[in-house]
């Protein structure tokens, strides 16, 4: 398998073949015996050593992907909402990302990315040694990354434990109470997010099968697209879904919105190699390609079916062609990007307008038909067009071995999704009162409203 | 005195105060409103999802004036807001009662 975590490791290495030998002992550094033999003559080149490119491209790339979701999401979300939702909605985004900011500082970080025994991993969960970041400082490193230094490793995974569950909002936007979003973030980052990181990135079991996911696809998207879904049907749908009037209230915000998530995205793949090197560099390239043609497929495939080409269409197209160039970012090359970024605009474009429409769920924002199925293209895809002229670890591609991985995120987020939304309930209750969503969640939720 | 009340096209309101302002008309509100008339609404569509506008934004112009004024001031109006195509609005006018000046009590046609 080839999850990031491998990917990451290799990602940092392919700059040079003798980085990549030096990158793969670096992992056993980790281990208190593996160090100690290796200590005497060799010491000097396999220890690990904080890299300043690296460094400077993960503390950007950190930056850039923070910037996804606070302003990003949060712009793209409050744009289509109604206006008597809009600033709920980007305080889901705005709550979320300091809400998951602390979990991960307690707990969240050393679940999913440490273990007791490095070289041989947690196959379900990491170690929880590191509570509060306990034992983590200035000079550590973890094998995962072992050109950057720990503090920016796991603030890197933190930005990303962020926009997923953030992601989420779309599905239930304007009729989920706060205190109910509040708990269900918490409790979905700590009992979903953070296993299945775990076992994609962290060392746990998904990461032998072979899967390829360079940047998320199956941790970040389809995650967050399933367990949208689940959300979705649990809350029901919104009042007057149907009848009313639920026209996005200003598309300028979605506009902005789509454009920081975009630039960000870079961070996001790019970033995904963890090194300032040669595969940053095709996962860019990827992005940008993938992303265009998405947009213009969806705007293409809108503009036949209802005659005129809209700003929320080749928006919507340009997110869900990120989303599924997102897993083949670092495994594809740009022409596997262009097919994937087409696909993914014409099937994503009918899967929220129509696909939903057909069974009638409203995932008011289509969290799942572009993040969900947005991933399981791109997931399915990377196995078809992985090329190992651009990522080595690509060689043994299989659709098969793809489908495996999508499967075993879907079961465990729908299963766990729903677990938490009832417990959830119990607690405080999932939706507002209906008097509350008819008169907006600005100000029964918040007492605030926008200047009219 | 008339109240002359015109519903018009948004992107006409500059040609109608500059017709009105050749007039000697100097004074008139203007509000943004939403309605529909003939030309009903539209609709508009939503990543599939297909929403009818029925009111549409137009803009309500009130003025003020004497008798003798009002009809030259009805066919600017008319002149300045056709488009010829539907949707150009309607004018209404009123018997105005009273009026008085704010600042001085002046009242009558000495306030308009």
């Amino acid at each position: 398998m080839i999850i990031a975590r491998t990917t990451k490791v290799v990602g940092a290495s392919l700059a040079s073949l003798t980085t990549l030998l030096y990158a793969l002992p670096a992992l056993a550094q980790s281990a208190t015996s593996a160090a100690t033999a290796a200590a005497p003559a060799a010491a000097a080149p396999a220890a690990p050593a904080i890299n300043s490119g690296d460094t400077a491209w993960m503390l950007t790339s950190v930056a850039l992907v923070l910037m996804m979701t606070i302003p990003g999401l949060g712009l793209f979300y409050a744009g289509m909402v109604r206006k008597k939702n809009v600033l709920a909605t980007v305080m889901q985004s705005f709550a979320i990302t300091c809400v998951v900011t602390l979990l991960w500082f307690i707990i969240g970080y050393s679940i999913a990315f440490t273990n007791d025994d490095p070289a041989n991993p947690g196959k379900f969960i990491g170690s929880f040694a590191h509570f509060l970041l306990n034992g983590i400082n200035v000079n550590s490193i973890n094998g995962l990354a072992p050109t950057i230094p720990e503090y920016v490793f796991s603030m890197f995974q933190m930005t990303f434990a962020i926009i997923t569950p953030a992601l989420i909002c779309g599905a239930f936007a304007e009729r989920m109470k706060f205190s109910a979003m509040i708990i269900f973030m918490s409790l979905w980052l700590l009992f979903v997010y953070a296993p299945i990181a775990h076992w994609v990135w962290g060392g746990g079991f998904l990461g032998g099968l072979g899967v390829l996911d360079f940047a998320g696809g199956t941790v970040v998207h389809i995650n967050a697209g399933v367990a949208g879904l689940v959300c979705a049907l649990v809350l029901g749908r919104r009042k007057g879904f149907g009848t009313v009037n639920m026209a996005p209230h200003n598309l300028v915000l979605s506009f902005i919105g789509a454009s920081l998530l975009w630039v960000g995205w870079f961070g996001f793949n790019a970033g995904s190699a963890v090194a300032s090197n040669a595969l940053a560099g095709a996962a860019m390239m990827n992005t940008q390609v993938a992303t265009a043609a998405a947009a213009l497929a969806w705007m293409f495939a809108e503009w036949l079916v209802v005659k005129k080409p809209s700003v929320l269409g080749i928006i919507s197209g340009a997110v869900a062609g990120l989303v599924a160039v997102t897993p083949a970012s670092g495994f594809v090359n740009p022409t596997g990007a262009f097919i994937i970024g087409i696909v993914a605009g014409v099937v994503c474009y009918y899967a929220a307008a129509h696909l939903k429409k057909m069974f009638g769920y409203d995932d008011s924002l289509d969290a799942f038909g572009v993040h969900g199925i947005g991933g399981i293209i791109g997931a399915l895809l990377t196995g078809v067009f992985a090329d190992a002229a651009i990522n080595p670890l690509g060689a043994n591609h299989s659709i098969i071995t793809q489908l495996e991985g999508v499967v075993v995120t879907i079961v465990w987020t729908a299963v766990v999704t729903w677990v938490i939304l009832m417990v959830t309930k119990m607690l405080v209750g999932l939706r507002a009162s209906e008097a509350e969503e008819e008169e907006g969640l600005d100000i029964t939720q918040h007492g605030e409203s926008v200047a009219e | 005195m008339k109240l002359v009340v015109a519903i018009i096209k948004p992107s006409r309101l500059e040609e109608v105060r500059q017709a009105l302002n050749s007039l000697d008309v100097h004074g008139m509100t203007v509000t943004e409103v939403k309605g529909y008339g003939r030309q009903k609404g539209h609709s508009e569509i939503y990543r599939g999802t297909e929403y009818a506008v029925h009111f549409l934004p137009k803009l309500k112009i009130e003025i003020a004036v004497e008798d003798a004024l009002s009809d030259r001031v009805i066919t600017a109006i008319r002149e300045a807001a056709q488009t010829g195509r539907i949707g150009d609005g309607k004018i209404f006018v009123f018997d105005l009662e009273h009026v008085t000046r704010i600042r001085t009590g002046e009242t009558g046609a000495a306030a308009l």
